[in-house]
């Protein structure tokens, strides 16, 4: 049996193999200089050709190994503090990283590629990570459920304590999901240390739904999901949710079937680090400056729908067309998420299941 | 040296645990935190009516396979104990439905545990001398009250020490709970996996460990007890004997209804799995298994499936080395001990020490220093073998302690050397029970899961690992690929399974 099936796959593997064994020499590009592991979150996505170009002219062999969910990979790095399964790591967001630098994960390096990096992303004064891309969490509604049911979709937080959209939200827990977390957080700094419990309690007496992750609610429970079963008509996503839509849409749409409520939107800045360690530091800082690169910038908005950091990338049609950046989005010191995220989460818990 | 390995692997680690439990929160940190309670006690009932289901099924299928001669017995005997064998990750996803449910969780438990009344309780029956029921029968009881009147109160002490594992391994419930019932029911098991790594909270990880460790370890005190009051022996014949054609028209009822259940309880969900993964909205395909030499562009494994599988043989071949000679002479020890007993408890304690408890005490063992082992594949080979030591142990010894017991002293009285006595003698016994032990080893290895979930690197994930990757990646090109990877898991370790069967050890003989 097993000959039989391992005969075409090893052919295969030759024929990659030989056609990779052709790129090389045939350039005059720069030495071979080793391979470098990036530990990526198992959202990351980048083109191909992107990859490849970078290659060929650094001579470095990039190789990508996705580590499971954010939190996944950032205690793993923690916990392997100082001998790294990789040499880069992409993927730890504001809420993570101040944990992460404090447990020695990373070697600092100020990327001569930052001067190109808006101030308000730059985050971390030490340089132990650099913000690599950006993608806020906000609440999406249904546009077409609104229409039919001639009621104005929400435009704020404080429309869904209102009776009028009772029933309607569904939310992620956010002691199991980044974007629940995101949310929580989001009312804390709209209301304060003393009004985001109320608000919650509100919202649980307004009938809001909790599921554990985004997967469950967005294609589980939301009713604008395209191929999504849900009957609920507001959730917690992402601001690109909207343009997703639009371009993994079978048929082809004029407009979005879904908008993001760009007054709830909560900052979430991803960033990339050397990890402490790498036996390739000098590698790893070029991946570094290849993820701020101009190619790579430009590349990500389609692959993980996030925005870019740097200022002279330009966003793809899709995006300029249908996606709203939020400019002034709500956000908390990193410091202080770092330090009282697990008193929130659970008094939330205590608020929401108790 | 089997004790050597055993402090540094097992013991070491354990002590780390608690070592960082004093040092940090009090138990009082667990019990006091509402959530955790809830674990524990989620924990607790899912474990008890799992066992009870487990027995309600079980009993008849022991029933039937110890007493009743039909078409078709030998391969449910062998297709229950392949359940038994199966990889934790195998089984869920056969088991798993598009949402978490505790239905498909029970299920899942039945399936695993059916096994162990069958062997414990049927093993019992079947060598129990029918002298008892016909005597019964002379006095004019019915089929259904010589079952409630004798043979059930006679199995009673085997019933009680299988009901007690099955509770065990459904209280230490870690793969299936994972993949089954949802992030928000948590196992202690699982729970302990998250704490450690998404939250990274290694206090409340620790502080969970060791209650899980006190709960088990009471049980297992309980058992051995149990095992000792069981003292009593029934007349017991050969096996052969204890079978026969049902007669009565109740017995042929009985059978004609339990067989065919048994087969599709045991027999559906390895089926359904390799169902699924041909299945595909389009139609059937083999496709999934042609794309297993391949890296799928996006997928969660930087590597192939079948890089994969050499990691995992590789790994478990090197557990099952050490765990055999580790087991064999420990069995040694104990077998040639006056403190047998004793011993062979202290052997049983991995057994119920969960995977997770030895997964997450390297996490917190080898971090430093010279014993900084963290990302070395060497400690994925040591978690896996001292997962497996207690069943080699268990495999090993009570063949050396019966037949090593009497033949050593004839031996000896003949004037033969203890070393001619080991070598012509005890070894040419023994052999079989290591090979059935070695086989039955690599197949623990193979889909171990609690402790690779701790120690396994990234780049080089085992079959088990790669699998759970691969599910909890959206989308149906993973989810196919982990059914394709899963038949092929399944294959390997039924394999191994019957390989085992045909060495004849009693797998569950003394657990």
């Amino acid at each position: 049996m097993i000959p039989r099936i391992a005969a075409p796959v090893l052919v295969a593997a030759a024929v990659v193999a030989a056609g990779c064994s052709e790129d090389g020499p045939v350039g005059d590009g720069p030495q071979p200089q080793g391979t470098v592991t990036l530990l990526t979150h198992d959202s990351f996505d980048v083109s191909s050709s992107v990859v490849r170009a970078f290659e060929r002219e650094s001579g470095i062999d990039l190789r990508i190994v996705p580590g499971g969910d954010a939190g996944q990979l950032v205690n793993r790095a923690i916990l392997t503090a100082g001998n790294p399964e990789g040499d880069v790591l992409f993927g730890v967001d504001d809420n993570l990283f101040p944990t992460a630098v404090e447990s020695g994960v990373f070697e600092p390096y100020e990327s001569p590629e930052l001067a190109r990096v808006e101030d308000r992303f730059e985050l971390d004064p030490t340089h132990a990570v650099t913000p690599v891309d950006h993608g806020d969490v906000c609440l999406n509604v249904d546009l077409d459920w609104f229409a039919d049911h001639g009621l104005p979709p929400p435009t704020g937080l404080d429309d869904l304590t209102d009776p009028a959209y009772r029933g309607l939200t569904v939310v992620e827990n956010p002691a199991t999901s980044t974007p629940g977390l995101a949310f929580v957080l989001a009312t804390i700094a709209r209301f304060g240390d003393d009004g985001w419990r109320g608000y919650w309690s509100d919202l649980r007496a307004n009938d809001v739904r909790v599921v554990d992750g985004w997967e469950q609610a967005y294609f589980g429970e939301f009713s604008g999901a395209g191929g999504g079963e849900g009957e609920r008509p507001i959730v917690v996503s992402y601001a690109t949710s909207p343009v997703a839509e639009v371009v993994l849409s079978e048929e082809s749409l004029e407009a979005a079937p879904t908008a993001a409520v760009t007054e709830s939107c909560y900052r979430q800045v991803e960033f990339a680090g050397v990890l402490a360690g790498s036996e390739h530091p000098e590698q790893a800082r070029q991946v570094i400056d290849f993820l701020l690169s101009k190619r790579f910038q430009e590349d990500v908005p389609l692959r993980m729908f996030v925005f870019p950091v740097v200022e002279d990338a330009e966003l793809p049609p899709e995006f300029a067309r249908w996606a709203e950046e939020p400019e002034a989005p709500l956000a908390l010191p990193p410091e202080r998420v770092a330090a009282e995220r697990d008193a929130w989460v659970r008094a939330w818990t205590d608020l929401m299941f108790g | 040296m089997p004790a050597a390995f055993l402090a540094l692997f097992f013991v070491y680690p354990l002590v780390s645990i608690v070592a960082s439990v004093l040092g940090d929160v009090s138990p009082g940190t667990v019990l006091g935190d509402r959530r955790l309670r809830d674990v524990i006690w989620f924990t607790t009932w899912q474990a008890v009516v799992s066992t009870a289901l487990t027995l309600l099924l079980g009993l008849p299928a022991a029933y039937l396979l110890a007493r009743f001669r039909f078409p078709g017995r030998s391969a449910l005997r062998v297709a229950s104990l392949v359940a038994f064998v199966l990889p934790t990750v195998v089984v869920g996803t056969a088991f798993a439905g598009s949402r978490p449910s505790l239905v498909a969780l029970f299920a899942a438990h039945v399936f695993f545990n059916l096994a162990v009344i069958v062997r414990m309780v049927g093993g019992f029956w079947s060598q129990l001398d029918p002298a008892y029921e016909d005597m019964a029968a002379e006095m004019g009881a019915t089929g259904i009250r010589r079952l409630i009147d004798v043979s059930l109160p006679l199995a009673r002490p085997a019933i009680v020490g299988a009901a007690t594992l099955v509770f065990l391994f459904t209280f230490t419930s870690f793969g299936v709970a994972l993949l089954l019932a949802g992030p928000s029911r948590p196992t202690i098991e699982v729970e302990i996996f998250r704490q450690t790594s998404q939250l990274l909270n290694l206090p409340v990880a620790a502080a969970l460990t060791l209650v899980q460790l006190v709960i088990v370890s009471a049980l297992l005190w309980v058992t051995s007890a149990t095992e000792s009051r069981a003292g009593v022996r029934q007349r017991i014949v050969s096996s052969a004997d204890a079978a026969r054609a049902p007669r009565t028209r109740g017995e042929v009822v009985f059978v004609a209804v339990a067989a065919p259940m048994l087969a599709l309880a045991t027999l559906g969900p390895p089926l359904r799995l390799v169902w699924r993964s041909i299945r595909t909205p389009a139609g059937f395909t083999l496709a999934r298994y042609l794309e297993l030499g391949s890296v799928r562009e996006g997928s969660a494994l930087p590597i192939s499936a079948l890089d994969a599988v050499a990691t995992s043989l590789g790994v478990a071949a090197g557990a099952a080395t050490i765990a055999l000679v580790v087991g064999a002479l420990a069995a040694w020890v104990v077998a040639g001990s006056a403190h047998g007993s004793w011993l062979r408890g202290l052997s049983a304690v991995p057994l119920g020490v969960s995977a997770v408890t030895v997964g997450f005490g390297y996490v917190v063992a080898f971090d430093a220093g010279a014993l900084d082992l963290r990302g070395s594949i060497w400690l994925v080979v040591a978690a896996q073998a001292v997962v497996a030591v207690p069943f080699v142990v268990r495999l090993v010894e009570p063949v050396l302690t019966s037949a090593g017991g009497e033949l050593r002293e004839q031996s000896a009285a003949l004037g033969a050397s203890p070393w001619q006595t080991a070598r012509d003698v005890i070894v040419p016994v023994a052999s079989r029970a290591v090979l059935g032990a070695a086989a039955f080893a690599f197949a623990v290895a193979l889909g171990e899961f609690g402790a690779t979930a701790f120690v396994a690197r990234l780049d080089s994930p085992t079959m088990p690992i790669a699998i759970v990757r691969l599910l909890s990646q959206p989308g149906a090109a993973s989810i196919g690929q982990a059914t394709a990877m899963s038949v092929m898991l399944m294959a390997v370790t039924a394999a191994v399974t019957v390989a085992i069967d045909h060495f004849r050890v009693g797998a569950f003989g003394r657990i």
